[in-house]
């Protein structure tokens, strides 16, 4: 129990003093999972949009596929990344295993189909007649698809912080992938990992509360802009 | 419809009944003697025991002759240490000889036991961009590579293993620490703190030096592209003792179980089953016994 | 209202629509014209298919078969589809507006449209002024009444300045009062601004107020088309009268002719009518409610022009506001529609006997076998 109240005081100790090293791997958590969170955003919400508001051949099987991804555990997207890119894989070549680029491989495949289901759901939630109605003020399909999308903003920034909050606190494909390099790949999770094997229990706590600090400032911002837009 | 519905119902219910069932009944041990009153034992070792799979065979050994089960903790050395501090094992199979011994001096383990020893070895890649190859003497080498400018990949761990290395950059003059920005450019910490394997893979990956011990390394040949570099060296020596956590400081340990681990480590059994340990699958044994030996004479039994 | 300029090209037209869903034909319709500044009704039952119609005239559907011409050139491709949305305008039954303000809402077309943000404003302005809304630009969609909801759709559509604007059942969906109000300034609009319009709608009232034309569609076709006076006092077949509820339908024989007056036998009773129809014929009749009078006995002492006289019971009798509907079983059932005054003053209550009047030239004959 103490070594909670260890922890909590040496988080607090740590980003007072802006410890270097601590706020390197914030840093870097941050700069990893943000950028896999945009790019599954840019790929996931358009595919997400057109899931939900056209009809095709074999769009169920699609929908299964994308309801079955939502609760890919991520420790297998991280094998199947790893055997991907090591040495002996197809993708060897690259020489990103172990690097930041294979994390974000790895985290965009997790928070692509949490970000494609969300989507999915916002758009189909819409009134079916409203499309007719856009369509008929004379929108192209380009922007009645935007102007959807708008419509759809609140449950999409839901999607956002379900995508992000999947991959800044997942563990496994990071491991797996990164290696946990100090300076390189070592990020929040995989160094609390690190640091209780270690046997450094207190400082793994107090990573854990600067986790939790950053992962809740992070929602709190993006909460304010989805009620913001709810009560004007 | 309906009927599906409720035939899918009981179908479930059936599947996780079932899976109650067996997982309790499997709960339920394989001894084969009278069980002893506390049978649960927990015992903190390394990484480089269970890498090995030494422990895979003699756990259940132990098991079936004593009764006792083992809830095995693998970690670092110095975290299998840091559990001893507080209570948290019964009894500790570790190779971190300055950590243990500092152990001791706190007096919170009794009846340190000399068990078996291996060696570390400096592994590379077949292209051995330092020129270490054949180097007898361990810190030449790592001076050449501290020159050479190559990446050296240690675990950064407080494991054993990360010890020693530790040790040896000091031997030369080089101060390495875990976490530290001040670390050599080439100097790379990494890995997950799951072992050296995950690290042997990293230098792997990245064609880079490191340390490992030999088991480790004869066991990970599959999936790891490194050569061994230098070998032989007394200073790369793995030593293994087994120590009792003090009953006399944490009197809820299970101090029988601790004894009686203890003193299967060190029967003439299970010291010829560590002999052979590994000589059919790799040609030559991954460790060699020492019970009853001092320091000074291993190696001779 | 003014008279159908139908001998003028049409603005839009439409040939052979055909709309089938799982082997089942919605919409089955030859052909349908539309001309310049006129107001066009469809009328119809539920399911009949006017949705449909109107759907696929503003090409926000594809039939299966069937072109639909503007300006005398076909919309086949996307581009042309794009092109025809941007010169029309569409109001829904339900308001359909977007998670915005009412000034969002009104103006998004006009962007879409690329209209230059100075006309944008004034547009806007001037169509939320005209349709009572000017106060609420700022509030949210969807705190807004269905009325001011409706008014800021047909705000939206009229800023829009369409060529053709087409309504589906607008006012359906809004309380009676509200409706009332909003019908009678829709119809002031479109008689200020002379818009060529199309508007479904199920309510004979509604058609009878607005339309310059109006179609009946039945079965996914239009059975007729006419002025609202011409369909509503002669409906072409049983069918139409039925719907547009024009007045009793009697089937009977023609017993004999003579001078262009037959006696047609419904049940015990005989009826005459004006009509050519040869003895034998059996024929469809169509008593409009408002033909019939209801007199008191003793009635023989009365001479009046009127042909037909049955003498019945009253079975029952529906007020609706200041009128009465009395229906009486004069050996076939017959409702009358009568002032409440006169109801009251004569004292009709269910079970009372009375004679049914009723003039030959009044009785249309709907069919003939």
């Amino acid at each position: 129990m103490d070594m909670i109240w260890d922890g909590i005081k040496q988080a607090f100790l740590l980003l007072i003093h802006g410890d270097p090293q601590v706020l390197q791997i914030a840093w870097l958590s941050l700069l990893i999972s943000g950028s896999a969170t945009l790019i599954s955003l840019s790929i996931g919400i358009p595919l997400g949009a057109v899931l939900g508001l056209t009809r095709f051949p074999g769009r169920r099987f699609v929908v299964s596929l994308v309801n079955t991804g939502m609760g890919l555990p991520p420790v297998v997207v991280g094998l199947i990344v790893s055997m991907f890119l090591w040495r002996n894989g197809p993708l060897g070549i690259l020489h990103i295993m172990y690097t930041p680029y294979a994390m974000v491989i790895a985290q965009f495949i997790i928070a692509l189909p949490i970000v494609v289901g969300f989507t999915m759901a916002a758009t189909q939630s819409l009134d079916p007649k409203l499309r007719l109605q856009i369509t008929s003020l004379g929108a192209s399909r380009v922007q009645l698809g935007w102007i959807l999308l708008k419509e759809a903003r609140l449950p999409l920034l839901a999607a956002i912080m379900a995508g992000f909050g999947a991959i800044i606190s997942e563990v496994g494909a990071s491991m797996m992938v990164g290696g946990n390099i100090f300076g390189q790949t070592r990020v929040l999770t995989t160094d609390i990992v690190g640091e209780n094997s270690k046997g450094e229990f207190a400082y793994a706590i107090a990573l854990s509360v600067i986790l939790m600090v950053l992962v809740y400032a992070v929602n709190f911002i993006l909460t304010m802009v989805q009620q913001r837009s709810k009560v004007r | 419809m309906r009927n599906t519905g409720k035939i899918l119902s009981v179908c479930l219910i059936l599947v996780v009944l079932a899976g109650l069932i067996s997982f309790t009944a499997g709960c339920g041990g394989t001894a084969t003697v009278t069980p002893p009153a506390n049978p649960e034992l927990i015992m903190a070792s390394t990484t480089s025991t269970r890498d090995s799979g030494l422990m895979d065979v003699l756990i259940p050994i132990f098991e079936q002759q004593t009764g006792y089960k083992i809830k095995p903790v693998y970690v670092g050395s110095g975290a299998a240490i840091s559990m001893g501090q507080q209570g948290n094992a019964d009894v500790l199979l570790v190779h971190s000889p300055a950590a243990e011994v500092k152990f001791m001096s706190g007096n919170f383990g009794i009846n340190r036991l000399l068990i078996m020893h291996n060696d570390f070895i400096i592994v590379g890649p077949t292209s051995d961009p330092a020129g270490i190859k054949g180097i007898t003497s361990a810190t030449d080498a790592l001076k050449k590579i501290s020159t050479s400018g190559i990446n050296f990949y240690s675990r950064g761990d407080n494991s054993g293993t990360d010890a020693l290395e530790k040790a040896l950059w000091k031997k030369i003059g080089i101060t390495v620490a875990d976490n530290s920005s001040s670390n050599p450019k080439w100097y790379i910490e990494g890995g997950t703190g799951t072992g050296m394997l995950d690290l042997l893979r990293i230098a792997s990956e990245k064609n880079g030096y490191t340390i490992t011990d030999r088991a480790t390394y004869l066991a990970s040949k599959a999936v790891v592209a490194l050569d061994i570099m230098v070998q032989g060296d007394p200073a790369l020596l793995n030593i293994y003792h087994v120590i009792q956590v003090n009953p006399a400081m944490f009197p809820k340990v299970n101090a029988e179980g601790a004894k009686a681990f203890s003193d299967f480590m060190v029967s003439d059994a299970t010291q010829e089953v560590i002999k052979n340990y590994g000589v059919d699958k790799y040609g030559q044994p991954l460790f060699f016994p020492d019970a009853g030996n001092t320091e000074a004479e291993l190696g001779s039994q | 209202m003014n008279q159908p300029q139908t001998d003028t090209a049409p603005l839009m037209e439409a040939k052979d629509l055909i709309v089938a869903y799982s082997g089942q034909k919605v919409l089955d319709l030859p052909s349908i014209q539309v001309f310049q500044n006129e107001v066009l009704g469809i009328i119809g039952p539920n399911g009949s298919g006017k949705t449909t119609l109107l759907l696929c005239l503003t090409r926000l559907i594809k039939p299966q078969t069937g072109i639909v011409s503007y300006h005398g050139t076909s919309i086949l491709d996307g581009k042309a589809v794009l092109q025809l949305h941007r010169q029309i305008a569409v109001v829904f039954q339900e308001s359909l507006l977007l998670n915005n303000s009412v000034w969002d809402n009104v103006v998004i077309g006009l962007k879409l449209r690329k209209v230059k943000p100075k006309e944008i404003k004034a547009r806007a302005e001037k169509w939320l002024e005209r349709f009572g809304i000017a106060a609420l630009v700022k509030r949210q969609a969807r705190t807004l009444s269905s009325g001011e909801a409706k008014r800021t759709s047909l705000a939206r559509a009229f800023a829009l300045q369409p060529e053709v604007l087409f309504l589906d059942e607008p006012f359906t969906a809004l309380d009676g009062p509200t409706r009332q109000e909003l019908l009678e300034d829709f119809k002031s609009v479109l008689g200020e601004t002379r818009i060529t319009t199309v508007i479904v709608t199920h309510d004979r009232n509604e058609a009878l107020a607005l339309t310059d034309r109006v179609g009946v569609i039945i079965g996914g076709n239009i059975v007729q088309l006419g002025t609202p006076a011409e369909v509503f006092s002669s409906p072409a077949n049983e069918e139409i009268a039925n719907f547009i509820e024009a007045g009793n339908i009697v089937h009977g024989v023609v017993e004999t002719q003579s001078e262009g007056l037959a006696l047609v036998r419904v049940g015990e009773r005989q009826i005459e009518v004006c009509s050519e129809l040869p003895a034998g014929s059996r024929v469809i009749l169509l008593i409009p409610y408002d033909d019939v009078t209801i007199n008191l006995p003793p009635t023989d002492t009365i001479t009046t022009s009127a042909r037909n006289r049955f003498p019945g019971k009253v079975v029952k009798l529906f007020r609706t506001g200041s009128q009465v509907r009395v229906t009486i079983n004069c050996g076939f059932h017959l409702t009358a529609l009568i002032t409440r005054k006169s109801a009251e003053e004569m004292g009709l209550r269910e079970g009372m006997e009375v004679v049914a009047m009723v003039k030959a030239v009044s009785i249309h004959v709907l069919a003939r076998h």
